[in-house]
């Protein structure tokens, strides 16, 4: 069963991926990369990671793309602004194989060195993926990071208003 | 105290070089060339006659002393102090040196008195005497040395002397040539004597005379050494003074050095510097007594030096060129004497050589200053009425130089023919029998187409010719004496006593307590005894005298027809037998072409090696510029890259 | 087959280097930034993997930062998107060459 669930989500994570970077039209782009966040979400439930799926959703798939399509379509790109895309497609698709290959088989390097560990030997701790796990680990632990976190939103903020800002005339 | 004697004429070259030649006392005191031009001239002929004052009176020391103590030695300092090969600055005035030593003193400082008319009008004046100070100086060194490397030291010094002096003129380049070619000859030399004295230190041990000398005749020493190796000693040795003294084939220098001043023509190439290798190798008797085969090749080689250069001057028409062939020749005599054994003949003609030379080239000076620096005797003639004491003493000159009964010069020869025919050296002394014809025979032609007969002076000159000043003159007079009665210190034994002495060889007496092993062996059986052989000479002088005097006083026009009936060979002679151009095919020629080889292998190689990392180190920063083009897009791909390499590292590791 | 750690490293490698294709081929700066997200996401990926191996739960909270973090960077690279788009009326990422030299 996991098995199954595991290849179809994983497909279509990376049949999104693939879709990322092939279309021409950023709207479509976008909607390929909705596609693979909610396959990776599915997947960190397979992990057991359950907190994190449903952030996944919320934040990523939900404001940051949403952020992404309302700038796309803020800009109204002309069709003639789409159209410097690539040329040599097929060698650039070649590449990309090459690498992947290449990918491939540093992964099995790192296997046989006896990396990674297996599924089955692990204690897991209490409340392993659950809200009261992430919180215990977030408050107690690492207290510094998240509110370092806080204060890097508050500049992000700040900066965008900046940059986003019309010059005065 | 004898290092005063060499320390004069440095302080007269420091003293001239720093104040005069260097332009100090014009820019300070004044611009009086006459006054500057005394001064020069006071200090440089004061420091030789003080050289000279006391070389005379050590000399009259060493007469006071024992026959066999004759020598006075002085250390100054240790020169270099290394283990086993330590030499020291050290002096030895003894019998042989003593010889040397008056000679040069004083024939010195007649010559500085005469330059310094000669040289009146030149602008270089004090430059010139101090390079004739620095020359004295150094060939003071050479025979006062009591050591080889010391010895050295005064060879090496005289050769630079007398590069200095040849190009003394070096604004025109083919003195300078002549300059640098006398210097680049004599290194030939100087390889080989170089060598020699490594040979003598690596078989005696040292290379002071006192040690070297006295294992040389100790027999259980000598008979460890193989025989060979003596032999070897002495051609090394011979080698350095075929190159210092002129002989075959390392003349070809002397005859180019007469671009030089005549003084120093008179000096150097005829009375002090070139009869260094016949000191040189009369100092080392000892090794040439024990090699016949080192003998037979030195008289050998110094007989046909004699009469080549003979062959050469019967032709020549300038009269410095002249002169120079002779001294080539007797110089021949010299070694011929030393290489049989006779050393204290070969010294003997030394010395009046050296009277008689200088006052040839004096003379010839004078001439060329009366003729407004014509050099050739084509276009003289007639002059004896003109200057009278130049052709008085240029006369005594030449007929002591032939071999004139009665003057110096026929009892040094004589004495050398003598000895080389009573050691056995028969076809040599037929050589030398020639050799003193055709001494006779350009002398006295030189002579007489000089002075004697009708003239060809060009009119332009021919108001101007006019007789020397007394600076000049007077050392010619000096010298004709001392060519007249110079020989009577020699006068061979057979001799004296048809006049009822004995014993009148004071010369060879005086000079044997340095003639370490005697060599006078007499060989065969003799057809000729001493009076026969006396006879000889003389009539070979007569032989020549008359044909010379029958050729250009009697019939003019003789020599002109006789010269194109034997064309080819007139002009080999006229041409020096093709010496030089021979030399410039073989030697000169592949070098000057390796030279360039190497002059483009430096070009093209090495700096083109150099060039072409610079280029190359150019090409790749062009190429690493193309990395900075600011499409964002490449930076990106780059790091990619890199951090993927960094990866396959660390998984690969 | 049983599904191991391995699985799930591969897939997230092979994400990655989608979205490292993605970021250095594409021109349009906006295809660049989604790209980065998806490598961003391959990421997370690989931690929560990790984590789920280790029985620990720092990589889930790590992966909430990266989130957040992505989402600041994100609304920055817009912004600067928007301005880029404003001056030069292209989103063309070979024309913004003044870092050239």
């Amino acid at each position: 069963m996991e098995t199954v669930v595991f290849y179809v989500f994983a497909a279509l994570a990376l049949a999104g991926g693939l879709m990322v970077i092939s279309f021409k039209n950023p709207v479509s782009s976008a909607l390929s990369l909705v596609l693979t966040l909610f396959s990776t979400a599915v997947l960190f439930v397979l992990l057991l990671a359950h907190f994190v799926a449903v952030i996944q959703i919320l934040v990523y798939a939900g404001a940051i793309m949403i952020l992404f399509l309302f700038t796309v379509m803020f800009l109204n790109l002309k069709s003639e602004a789409l159209k410097f895309e690539s040329k040599h497609l097929g060698f650039k698709v070649s590449a990309l194989l090459v690498i992947l290959l290449f990918v491939g088989y540093f992964a099995s390097l790192g296997f046989k060195k006896g990396l990674f560990l297996s599924n089955t030997s692990v204690s897991e701790m209490e409340g392993f993926g659950t809200v009261q796990g992430v919180g215990t680990t977030l408050f107690i632990d690492y207290l510094l990071p998240f509110e370092l976190t806080s204060i890097l939103i508050l500049v992000a903020i700040i900066g965008v208003v900046v940059i986003a800002k019309k010059r005065a005339r | 105290m004898i290092v005063w004697i060499i320390l004069f004429p440095m302080i007269g070259a420091i003293l001239n070089g720093l104040l005069f030649a260097s332009g100090f006392w014009k820019k300070t005191c004044g611009g009086d060339e006459h006054t500057e031009h005394s001064i020069s001239g006071i200090i440089a002929s004061g420091a030789v006659l003080l050289s000279a004052i006391l070389s005379t009176y050590f000399f009259v020391q060493l007469l006071s002393l024992n026959p066999s103590d004759r020598q006075i030695i002085q250390e100054l300092f240790v020169w270099i102090p290394s283990g086993d090969f330590t030499v020291s600055f050290e002096l030895m005035f003894d019998t042989l040196s003593s010889v040397m030593a008056l000679v040069i003193t004083w024939i010195g400082f007649l010559i500085h008195i005469y330059s310094i008319g000669y040289m009146h009008h030149d602008k270089g004046f004090a430059k010139y005497f101090t390079y004739l100070n620095i020359f004295v100086f150094f060939m003071l060194i050479l025979v006062l040395g009591n050591n080889f490397p010391l010895m050295f030291v005064g060879w090496e010094g005289v050769g630079l002397a007398s590069f200095l002096l040849i190009g003394f003129w070096y604004q025109d380049n083919e003195k300078a040539y002549a300059g640098r070619k006398a210097f680049i000859v004599n290194r030939i030399g100087d390889f080989g004597f170089i060598l020699g004295i490594f040979l003598i230190f690596f078989i005696f041990g040292s290379v002071n005379y006192q040690d070297v000398f006295a294992k040389a005749v100790d027999p259980n020493f000598m008979s460890l050494v193989p025989g060979v190796t003596i032999t070897a000693i002495g051609l090394l040795l011979f080698v350095g003074a075929v190159g210092k003294s002129a002989q075959f084939p390392l003349f070809v220098w002397l005859p180019d050095a007469m671009a030089g001043p005549t003084p120093v023509s008179a000096l150097i190439h005829a009375a002090t510097m070139v009869t260094a290798g016949a000191y040189m190798m009369a100092r080392c008797n000892v090794f040439y007594s024990q090699s016949p085969t080192a003998q037979m090749v030195v008289v050998s080689i110094a007989a046909f030096t004699a009469i080549l250069a003979a062959t050469i001057a019967i032709t020549q028409n300038d009269i410095k060129k002249v002169l120079a062939y002779s001294t080539v020749s007797q110089l021949g005599y010299m070694f011929m004497a030393i290489g049989v054994g006779a050393y204290a003949a070969g010294l003997f003609h030394l010395v009046t050589h050296a009277f008689f030379k200088a006052l040839l080239f004096l003379g010839s000076g004078s001439v060329i200053h009366a003729m407004s620096d014509e050099q050739d005797i084509r276009k003289m003639g007639g002059l004896r009425k003109k200057i009278p004491i130049t052709a008085i003493t240029f006369l005594i000159g030449t007929l002591a130089i032939a071999g004139v009964p009665f003057l110096s010069g026929f009892f040094s020869k004589d004495e050398i023919l003598a000895a080389v025919y009573d050691r056995g050296y028969t076809i040599h002394w037929i050589i030398a029998l020639i050799t003193v014809v055709l001494t006779a025979l350009y002398m006295v032609r030189l002579y007489l187409l000089t002075f004697e007969g009708k003239s060809r002076v060009p009119q332009s000159i021919k108001r101007y010719v006019h007789e020397s000043p007394y600076s000049m003159t007077i050392p010619l007079m000096v010298l004709a004496v001392l060519s007249i009665l110079g020989g009577y210190i020699g006068v061979p034994d057979f001799m004296g006593k048809v006049v009822g002495l004995h014993d009148t060889n004071l010369f060879e007496h005086y000079v044997s307590p340095a003639i370490l092993i005697d060599n006078a062996k007499h060989v065969g059986h003799h057809l000729f005894g001493h009076w026969a052989l006396a006879g000889f000479s003389i009539g070979g002088a007569a032989l020549g005298i008359i044909i010379a005097f029958y050729l250009y006083s009697i019939r003019p026009s003789a020599p002109g027809k006789i010269a194109k009936d034997i064309e080819p060979l007139y002009k080999a002679s006229y041409n020096k037998w093709y010496v030089d151009e021979l030399y410039d095919y073989i030697f000169v020629q592949p070098f000057s072409y390796l030279c360039n080889q190497a002059a483009r292998f430096d070009q093209n190689v090495i700096d083109g090696a150099v060039n072409g990392v610079a280029a190359a180190v150019k090409d790749t920063a062009l190429t690493l510029q193309s990395a900075q083009s600011g499409v964002i897009r490449s930076y990106a791909t780059l790091m990619a890259i890199g951090a993927a390499v960094i990866l396959i590292i660390i998984v690969l590791w | 087959m049983n599904i191991g750690i391995e699985h799930y490293l591969v897939l997230s490698a092979i994400l990655f280097v989608i979205g490292a294709y993605g970021v250095l081929v594409r021109k349009n700066l906006i295809i660049v930034l989604m790209s980065l997200e998806l490598m961003l996401n391959a990421a997370n990926l690989a931690f929560v993997a990790f984590s789920r191996a280790s029985g620990d739960m720092t990589g889930h909270v790590f992966m909430i930062m990266s989130i957040t973090v992505a989402a600041a960077e994100v609304a920055v690279g817009l912004a600067l998107l928007v301005s880029i788009y404003s001056h030069r009326e292209s989103l063309d990422i070979d024309i913004l060459k003044l870092l050239k030299g």
